[in-house]
């Protein structure tokens, strides 16, 4: 890129769980939002949330008359004998009027790019394609416009890797964060039944119970005790690669990854300067409130990164929306491997 | 209709190269078994200390009948990683992919698609097979009924069941091993290799869960497909993949292939592997759609 150039702003790409929190994000300043149809062809499937063909459809269009993009995630993996379902989500999303479908199993890509060739296909993180190799076969396939890149990446490496590839690169930048690549975890599955892949839900709420056992609260999934809280400690949900484990070398605490969201803010310059086009909230189970709060502070931190301009207030506004507190950068500093 | 075959997944663990000698010498010798996949699929870091390994084995296993497909890494993240991933794809062998990154170089040349490939359809399947899948072993998850369904729907495409062994369930960029004893996968002084079988997980209950091999993590319960060959026949599956451990695969294939010529029932299977030095108890629930860890009576 030209230095004596002036960015464009990181595009910023919103949940939206619900047709409220859509309208939210619209109002909060984003620059496009992401959502899903009320069932198993979207992977965040939990009770309460997503939309219906008519409400995307009155979705799209109040993003519309603001300027915002809708992004519809038809991102499990189709069931065999059923993949009809999956690809009625892809029609059903661009009669709604979509600007872009983001996608992960190759049988809805297939049928995206050959029945509608005039739409956008972004690459989902469900694909966990986190190589210029893995992106050139679903760009020279499919013909994608964008990937959302797998959290599993430096930043140096997303620098690199956006030198070696034509297409655009999404990331995640704040919210809940996977600590497996994407797509490829069985974990809920295994210990559930629920599969992420197949039916959108991890570590479901239906497979969920509490227990209150000397004076300790135990949090269990699929009858697993998943951590354990004194009586001083917060509870929290006992998503399974947030857990508390033991091993086989007496180590005992979050093996997997630490109860903790993921908060990249202050690393916008370093991403825009990696050559990334788009960051993206996660956090479609969130409510309206929370999504307005962060989407105003990222869209604030996306336009003073294009102007060159410290985000340090950032990070006050965002401090207490993290999960239980805490943030991490995750794989985009290499140490956290 | 042609006998149901036996193969050797790759091995997941990070075995010194003596041990990992000793092992295929003996499935060339003794091991009913028709395939053999060789190759590490988990760390690109183990690889400079195994390559030697490879062409050896690939010799001897050849000279003993054997088809030896050499299969390539789940997560290639380094430019040496992805490197090795793509003069392997060149190649002109059949590899076993991980990773759809190997199909950009592939030009057509057969594959077969592991089970760590995110394929869980006939549409995807068959859409494979354009590119030049000739096998298919379907993510561990998928149902023998599901698996019928897409068998039957691409019937030129070998369909094999991960059959035995741990479930390959998760990988990351974050190394565990590293993890549990304060390093990073930059730093871990490959502490894997203390773990033969991936180092067990539990509950803080003490309740068995999971095992964790350098960068991927297993079941700790020991899955196995005691399926009678009728069945399996009917759903269109051609091979039964045995996941390399510790425990005598030998003994392993042997009972396999009782089951698959009709001299032993399921529950013989079954009641056979337990009296060997499993890693974990058994679980078999996958097959029938149940989760993962469920034991069903079979």
């Amino acid at each position: 890129m030209d230095a004596s150039l002036r960015p464009d702003p990181l595009e910023l790409v919103c949940p939206a769980g619900t047709p409220a929190a859509l309208r939210a994000a619209v109002d909060a300043g984003a620059h496009s939002v992401y959502c899903g149809f009320r069932d198993e062809t979207n992977a965040r499937n939990f009770p309460g949330l997503n939309f219906s063909p008519e409400e995307l459809e009155a979705g799209v269009a109040y993003a519309h008359a603001r300027g915002v993009k809708v992004l519809v995630a038809i991102n499990t993996f189709a069931r065999p004998g059923a993949v009809e379902v999956w690809r009625d989500s892809v029609d059903a999303a661009a009669i709604a009027g979509a600007d872009a479908l983001i996608l992960a199993d190759l049988a809805v890509l297939d049928h995206a790019a050959a029945h509608h060739p005039e739409l956008r296909l972004h690459l989902s993180v469900q694909a966990a394609a986190g190589t210029p190799e893995a992106i050139h076969f679903y760009t020279e396939t499919f013909g994608i416009k964008r990937v959302v890149l797998p959290r599993v990446l430096s930043v140096e490496e997303i620098a690199r890797l956006n030198r070696e590839v034509a297409i655009e690169t999404e990331v995640f930048v704040f919210g809940g964060l996977c600590v497996m690549a994407e797509g490829r975890c069985l974990l809920s599955s295994y210990a559930t039944g629920k599969s992420p892949n197949r039916v959108g839900v991890c570590s479901p709420p239906s497979h969920v119970t509490y227990g209150d056992e000397d004076g300790c609260l135990t949090a269990r999934l699929g009858g697993f005790t998943i951590d354990r809280y004194g009586a001083d400690e917060p509870a929290g949900y006992p998503t399974l690669c947030k857990g508390r484990f033991r091993t086989d070398n007496d180590y005992e605490d979050h093996l997997f990854g630490d109860p903790l969201s993921l908060n990249a803010a202050t690393l916008l310059s370093g991403l825009q300067a990696a050559g990334v086009k788009a960051v993206k909230i996660e956090g479609r189970q969130r409510g309206k409130a929370y999504t307005a709060q962060v989407v105003r502070a990222f869209r604030r931190a996306v336009e003073l990164v294009a102007q060159n301009r410290a985000t340090d207030d950032i990070q006050a506004l965002l401090a207490p929306l993290s999960e239980g507190g805490g943030d991490t950068t995750g794989a985009y500093q290499k140490t956290w491997r | 209709m042609a006998d149901i075959e036996l193969a050797l997944g790759p091995c997941f663990f990070n075995w010194p190269a003596e041990r990992l000698r000793d092992f295929y010498a003996r499935v060339a010798d003794e091991m009913p078994v028709e395939r053999v996949y060789l190759g590490e699929v988990v760390c690109g870091k183990r690889q400079p200390f195994n390559d030697a390994v490879w062409p050896v084995a690939r010799d001897r296993l050849e000279r003993a009948g054997k088809t030896v497909v050499a299969s390539l890494l789940a997560l290639p993240t380094t430019p040496r990683e992805r490197r090795l991933m793509r003069e392997m794809a060149a190649s002109v062998e059949t590899i076993e992919i991980n990773d759809m990154g190997a199909l950009a170089d592939r030009g057509g040349r057969p594959f077969v698609a592991g089970p760590l490939l995110n394929v869980y359809n006939e549409t995807a399947l068959a859409l494979l097979q354009e590119y030049g899948c000739v096998g298919w072993c379907p993510p561990v998850e998928v149902p023998l009924t599901e698996v019928a369904t897409i068998a039957h729907a691409v019937p030129e495409v070998e369909t094999e069941l991960f059959a035995f062994g741990r479930l390959p369930l998760a990988v990351s960029a974050r190394c565990y091993n590293a993890r549990a004893v304060g390093r990073a996968k930059d730093s871990c002084q490959y502490v894997c290799g203390e773990h033969a079988d991936g180092m067990g997980v539990r509950t803080l209950d003490d309740q068995d869960f999971f095992a964790v091999n350098g960068i991927q993590t297993l079941s700790h319960a020991v899955h196995v497909a005691a399926v009678a060959p009728e069945r399996l026949q009917a759903a269109g599956v051609r091979r039964l993949r045995l996941s390399p451990h510790t425990t005598d695969l030998v003994a392993v294939a042997q009972a396999f292939r009782a089951l698959l010529d009709g001299a032993s029932e399921p529950s013989e299977l079954l009641a056979t592997l337990e009296s060997l030095d499993l890693p974990g108890a058994p679980c078999n629930g996958y097959v029938e759609g149940e989760r993962g860890v469920a034991r069903l009576a079979v």
